[in-house]
């Protein structure tokens, strides 16, 4: 279970992106956070953002057209 | 403070590393240009960086505040915001712009696809703490004063302030 949960569902660029940037501010180094996304867009977008700005992307799965990424802050 | 308190600052301060910066010159008041530009200085802003944002020319309209009228004393700079009012919400469309008819399909659209307004961008860029200046030259030429304009907005300034920043920013696009 992740330390914080952002619910970006039916939200479109570049709100996924900006959602989790804002929530990750908020969580301290090593906790993590849950986005669940339907943006297509949050597939490439996502791992991209999670690279640079240093935060792991633990995981990632799909499920009932619904996209979870599990990201641990750097 | 104590010195060895104030000594300590001072190393955070230095160990600090400094922020990318992005730069966007918005210069057009097209619906279809200030919403690319408010997505990415959004994520700009989410990804970290120093995001500022440099209005010029129709790219000012985007910061009219919402039900500013006829602006300016000359009646040049009267027309031309009669004609183009501007505002978050009355921006025109480059292209199929019918009268306003494609604006408001466009905005509809958005709204059912759930795309984030023009006015929601604006006011997550200020949330975010995207510095947003609006171009002094431009403001004289059309007759905008700052109470013409949105809350939130840094000092006017000029070309050599945008480009002062812009040589050291990794990201500089003109929108």
């Amino acid at each position: 279970m992740a330390d914080t949960t952002v619910d970006a569902r039916n939200l479109q660029c570049p709100m996924p992106v900006v959602k989790t940037a804002m929530a990750i501010n908020e969580i301290t180094s090593g906790q993590t956070l849950e986005l669940i996304a339907t943006d297509r867009g949050a597939l490439s977008d996502i791992p991209a953002w999670a690279k640079d700005t240093g935060n792991s992307l633990k995981e990632q799965f799909e499920e009932n057209d619904e996209y979870h990424f599990i990201i641990e802050k750097a | 403070m104590t010195v060895p308190e104030l000594q300590e600052e001072t190393a955070a301060e230095e160990t600090a590393p400094e922020k990318e910066k992005m730069v966007l010159v918005a210069a057009s008041g097209d619906l279809d240009k200030a919403w690319p530009v408010l997505i990415l200085a959004t994520t700009g802003a989410a990804y970290g960086m120093d995001v500022t944002i440099f209005f010029t020319f129709w790219g000012l309209s985007i910061l009219k505040k919402p039900g500013t009228g006829i602006t300016g004393d000359d009646w040049r700079q009267k027309m031309m915001s009669a004609f183009h009012k501007g505002t978050p919400d009355g921006l025109h469309l480059s292209k199929l712009h019918f009268a306003g008819l494609g604006p408001s399909m466009m905005k509809s659209l958005a709204d059912d696809k759930n795309v984030a307004s023009v006015q929601e961008l604006l006011d997550l860029s200020i949330q975010l703490g995207v510095k947003l200046w609006p171009c002094q030259m431009t403001m004289d030429l059309m007759g905008l004063t700052n109470d013409d304009l949105i809350d939130g907005l840094d000092k006017p300034a000029g070309a050599g302030s945008a480009i002062s920043l812009m040589k050291d920013a990794s990201i500089q696009l003109f929108v």
